[in-house]
């Protein structure tokens, strides 16, 4: 009856161990049981294979049919990703609902992407054409904000005997090229194993900033392009905000977030804000730029494990057209948690903290697949993966195997504070510990693009607060008063820092975003009046009267100024700031 | 086509081990006949070729081998369902235990529940007064929202959860609420505490109670949150009713979870807690929400004691990893005899920003309580400098500052337990507080809201 079939010798939570399937291999996507859940081969040991099952198991038993796809996990790339949402294995969130209602049931079988959607193509490569892997055969308008190329897939090479334009679904045949050996018929969906890297041609050395729009990363620990970066933190101490913020705002082409293992509302809220905020530079909804991959922590915990590199995969395909692409992954420990879970069951050698040894390994893996480079492509084409993870360190105990393994890999750290957290104090990434090792490479953009003076500005900042919190241990002893005048202004001036230039609402509609200018004349005004009220200092005048000094206040509030007066207004504030000093 | 076995070849701890068993699936529902002829209910947690491994959800006393039978039921543990749960009360896996007839049952739903889709899901932006301050004020719960009390032994985190769930009732016209109210393991007086108040106020009509108390079975705890949730899906998302949903305590559902764990020699994560406890807390708090194109919808309050007051123990540090903020209380604040003893800088709701403003509750709100928190914080450091340096080093913005954080805690935390304020006496009474301070400490305020809100006598 169950001929082709192997059969289930034992079920203990998402993993099963089945014997005998015909044909199996290693990463091999299986069916399980009459309800042909999806699972995934994980381990081989003479006619037994461990599987994990990317849906509950509830119901599973010995006896029970398994058979091999014969094909190892893959994604479907075509036109019809873009502002759509999937879980962990692609599966499109808004097409099972119509299957199953508001809850996930089982064993549903719904095709990632639309098959009768018809897409308009434009031919840009000619008949005659001789193209490789990588190279662009044609176009499609996939959003109003993106345009989808469609790329000869991997594996092909030969010269285009046919090619044409017009309205195709993506499975229909676009174009003809000739191989060496057999015709490839060319339509618009690739398939792509997610275990495995998409590769760039070449990497080359990050030289831009990531623009997040968020002042204390932008301007002290900013992320380059086609760079990487974590955030650690403990529970509410603002990881989702931010990455939700550098989806919302950072100057790449695309955005692919994965929700980890975390909560349902937070994947709601995006796809309820999204489609109504708008790119600033196209105007355009961001939504139609965005794909999110929702597992959340109560959806199934091996697809928890995929679900990062289904969007890994994702990625690196918009960007092997040439994008810059920033993935979110929120959260990275719950992706290790599930791989701990499954090493757990296979009765495996446990490392730190149960982790497998192999942890480090997994999670440098993930992260190489970031970069800046040329593309797979005859022509010379640029891309970039841009990735930041989020980690979820118990009790926020930064000493913990995710945490230290991630900071192996990441180039950029962003600590999160509970302290600061505490005081509302956002975004609570912690200035002392926080580091970015890319300021070297940006430093000619920043020099060019923005100002001379921004790196000195940085670096003075940062001078200010490591000097704050060495005052602030002497104040916590003996006391305020008990520092000298300088000091006390050094202190007055770093809260002004952290009050009027680092904190940053989310939620206000013109604070939550600051160009990189408008970070750059904020930061210059504060450390402005630091040196005229230094100096009237040491020409004898009174800290308290430089306290009472009206234009702090405007200084205060100067983050409120929209971009387009922020000019006109800070060059108004900055006279105020010196007639105010001249007639102390 | 059901089968006896008499095959039990193991017991240990909650659990058992049956050998030559046939067709077997796993989560499915066991029924265990005693020696005695009492019945027990168990299922299964793992199953391979010929041998079932059980946990037994009323504990394993009595059992033995030779004579105990085991009958596997074809599905997985169900309970019956209806409206006219309400008002009724039943033990930790759903049977009634009030002494009236069973319930006639409108279905029969697995206690697992299924993941809401986040695609169907709306988003939880529904404010909810609750008529306390530090709550509605600071910390605002909304509908949907899933919202822990992380408590101490000895606090009076059943007074405030009583005191939401009666105050929290207030409602538009037309619209049905529920209490759903699980105890895992907490003292008959506290269960009874519980019920007394309900029934005081008249909500225990509108409330569904499952009881496991601390002398009832603790691995029973394990399947009573689900239970519960079971109940509330089907009275918010099948008959339109908001439903509160109230669990005490977690932290007896999570020792019984590391005592299965425990028994079936896992590799122990902190503190022996097993690895999974995260997702499975996760699949409890995460079947609170809003359904697009339902009338109903599930809060979740958690209610947990932390172990030595410790947030950083994994019961409490999980829960707030999955939940959507956490109200604490504060030992300190209830030493000095202030109830709710909120320690409002370490408790969030996460929801707050899209639960108020304008059209909501008030278009200040926002800020007023970010100007809150800020005051009350710098408050509260010079309260400590003031310990170390003695008051001589304080300035006068300092005593402000001071005094302010004493009135705060004094008047604005401070409320009786059947006060019951409306958001806009709380919002006032910030204001109030704020007025005290100096103008251009206040930066988190805007000119125009000072200008509006803030008392005029005063300077
Ligand atoms: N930049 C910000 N501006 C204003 N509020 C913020 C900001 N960042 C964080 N918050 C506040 O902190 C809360 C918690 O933030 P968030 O949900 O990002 O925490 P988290 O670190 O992701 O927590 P968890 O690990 O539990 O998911 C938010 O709901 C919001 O109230
Ligand atoms: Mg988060």
């Amino acid at each position: 009856m169950n001929k082709g079939k192997g059969k289930i010798t034992k079920v203990s939570g998402p993993l099963i161990i089945a014997e005998n399937i015909p044909g199996a291999r290693m990463a091999d996507v299986v069916r399980v049981g009459e309800q042909k859940l999806i699972g995934e081969i994980i381990e081989i040991r003479g006619k037994d294979a461990s599987i994990q099952v990317y849906e509950e198991t509830s119901g599973l038993g010995p006896e029970d049919p398994v058979e091999t796809t014969g094909l190892p996990l893959s994604v479907e790339l075509a036109p019809g990703l873009l502002g759509t949402i999937f879980d962990g294995i692609q599966r499109p969130l808004a097409a099972i609902e119509k299957e199953s209602g508001a809850f996930i049931g089982r064993g549903i079988e719904v095709p990632a992407l639309d098959r009768k959607k018809k897409w308009e193509f434009k031919a840009t490569a000619q008949k005659g054409n001789k193209v490789k892997t990588g190279d662009i055969l044609g176009t499609v308008q996939e959003t109003s904000l993106i345009v989808h190329k469609i790329m000869v897939p991997e594996e092909v090479e030969g010269e285009i005997t046919d090619i044409k334009s017009g309205n195709f679904t993506i499975e229909e045949t676009v174009a003809e090229i000739q191989g060496a050996q057999q015709l490839h018929k060319i339509n618009m969906i690739q398939k792509s194993p997610v275990r495995k890297r998409r590769p760039l041609k070449s990497k080359i050395a990050v030289s831009e900033p990531l623009i997040t729009g968020q002042r204390i990363i932008d301007t002290l620990f900013t992320i380059g392009i086609g760079g990487t970066a974590c955030i650690p933190g403990p529970f509410g101490s603002g990881k989702t905000v931010v990455q939700h913020q550098l989806a919302k705002w950072a100057n790449v082409d695309i955005v692919v977030f994965v929700g980890c293992g975390e909560r349902g509302n937070e994947m709601t809220d995006v796809l309820l804000e999204f489609p109504k905020l708008k790119d600033p530079k196209s105007g355009k909804p961001l939504m139609e730029r965005t794909i999110m991959i929702a597992n959340t922590s109560n959806m199934p915990i091996a697809a928890r494990e995929a679900s990062v590199y289904t969007g890994a995969t994702i990625a690196e395909y918009y960007r092997d057209m040439g994008y810059n692409v920033a993935l979110m992954a929120d959260s990275t420990s719950r992706w290790a948690e599930a791989l701990r879970e499954m090493s757990g069951r296979l009765e495996e050698m446990p490392g730190e903290e149960g982790y497998p040894a192999y942890l480090g390994t997994r999670l440098a893996e993930f992260y190489e697949r970031s970069g800046i480079g040329l593309c797979q492509a005859s022509e010379e084409r640029k891309g970039s993966l841009s990735i930041i993870g989020s980690v979820s360190p118990p009790g926020g105990d930064l000493s913990e195997p995710v945490v230290q393994n991630t900071l192996r890999v990441v180039k950029v750290f962003w600590g999160l504070d509970y302290k600061l957290a505490h005081k509302r104090h956002f975004p609570a990434i912690n200035w002392l510990l926080s580091y970015s090792l890319y300021l070297n490479n940006i430093k000619k953009y920043l020099k060019e693009k923005v100002s001379p003076e921004f790196e000195g500005l940085r670096i003075e900042t940062m001078q200010l607060l490591q000097r704050e919190s060495e005052l602030e241990e002497i104040v916590r002893l003996v006391g305020l008063e008990s520092l000298s005048e300088h000091d006390q202004l050094i202190m007055l001036t770093t809260k002004s820092i952290r009050e009027d230039f680092l904190y940053q609402s989310a939620f206000d509609p013109v604070d939550q975003y600051s160009t990189l200018s408008k970070q750059y004349l904020l930061l210059k005004t504060i450390l402005f009046f630091h040196s005229l009220a230094k100096k009237a200092l040491s020409e004898g005048k009174e800290l308290s009267s430089i306290e009472k000094i009206r234009s702090r206040q405007l200084i205060a509030k100067a983050r409120f100024i929209p971009e387009d007066e922020v000019e006109a207004r800070i060059k108004e504030l900055e006279e105020q700031i010196k007639s105010e000093f001249k007639s102390l | 086509m059901q089968k006896e076995y008499r095959s039990v070849t193991e017991i240990s701890g909650p659990l058992i081990l049956v050998n030559q068993v046939e067709g077997v699936k796993y989560d499915e529902l066991v029924e265990i006949e005693m020696p005695s002829g009492k019945l027990r209910s168990g299922k299964v947690l793992e199953i391979s070729t010929d041998t079932a491994l059980i946990q037994v959800f009323e504990g394993t006393e009595g059992l033995d081998i030779g004579l105990t039978k085991i009958r596997f039921k074809g599905k997985s543990l169900e309970i019956p369902v209806a409206k006219e749960m309400m008002g009724r009360v039943f033990n930790g896996l759903g049977k009634p235990i009030d002494g009236a007839p069973d319930i006639l049952p409108e279905k029969s739903l697995d206690i697992n529940g299924e993941p809401i889709n986040p695609y169907a899901r709306d988003y939880p932006n529904d404010f909810i007064q609750t008529g306390i301050s530090s709550i509605d004020g600071l910390n605002t719960l909304s509908r949907g929202q899933k919202l822990p009390i992380f408590s101490g032994a000895g606090l009076p985190h059943s007074q405030l959860a009583a005191q939401i769930a009666h105050q929290a009732t207030v409602l538009k016209k037309g619209e049905s609420f529920a209490v759903v109210f699980a105890a895992m393991g907490i003292t008959f007086e506290e269960a009874e505490f519980f019920m007394e108040s309900f029934r005081e106020t008249g909500a225990i009509e509108n409330a569904v109670l499952f009881i496991n108390l601390a002398s009832d079975p603790a691995i029973e705890r394990i399947a009573t949150p689900r239970v519960a949730l079971t109940c509330a899906e089907f009275l918010a998302f099948e008959k339109d009713t908001h439903v509160l949903v109230i669990l005490t305590d977690m932290t007896n559902y999570c020792e019984s979870l590391r005592e299965v764990s425990a028994a079936r020699k896992e590799v122990p994560g902190r503190r022996g807690y097993p690895g999974y406890l995260y997702t499975d807390l996760a699949m409890l708090y995460e079947r609170a929400g809003r359904i697009k194109g339902k009338k109903g919808s599930i809060t979740t309050i958690p209610i947990l004691t932390m172990p030595e007051d410790d947030k950083t123990h994994p019961i409490p540090d999980l829960t707030g990893y999955i939940t959507e903020g956490q109200l604490i209380l504060s030992r300190e604040l209830h030493r000095k005899g202030i109830y709710p003893p909120m320690d409002v800088m370490p408790s969030l709701s996460r929801l707050k920003d899209k639960g108020i403003g304008a059209h909501k509750t008030r278009e200040d709100h926002s800020d007023l309580s970010n100007q809150l928190f800020a005051a009350y914080a710098r408050g509260r450091d010079v309260r400590e400098l003031m310990v170390v340096l003695g008051e001589g080093a304080l300035n006068d913005v300092d005593k402000q500052f001071l005094r302010f954080a004493d009135e705060f805690e004094d008047q604005y935390i401070r409320q009786g337990v059947s006060d019951n304020r409306t958001v806009f006496e709380t919002l006032d009474l910030g204001w109030k507080l704020l007025a005290q301070l100096p103008r251009e400490e206040l930066k988190r305020v805007k000119q125009s809201e000072i200008d509006k809100y803030m008392p005029k006598e005063s300077k």
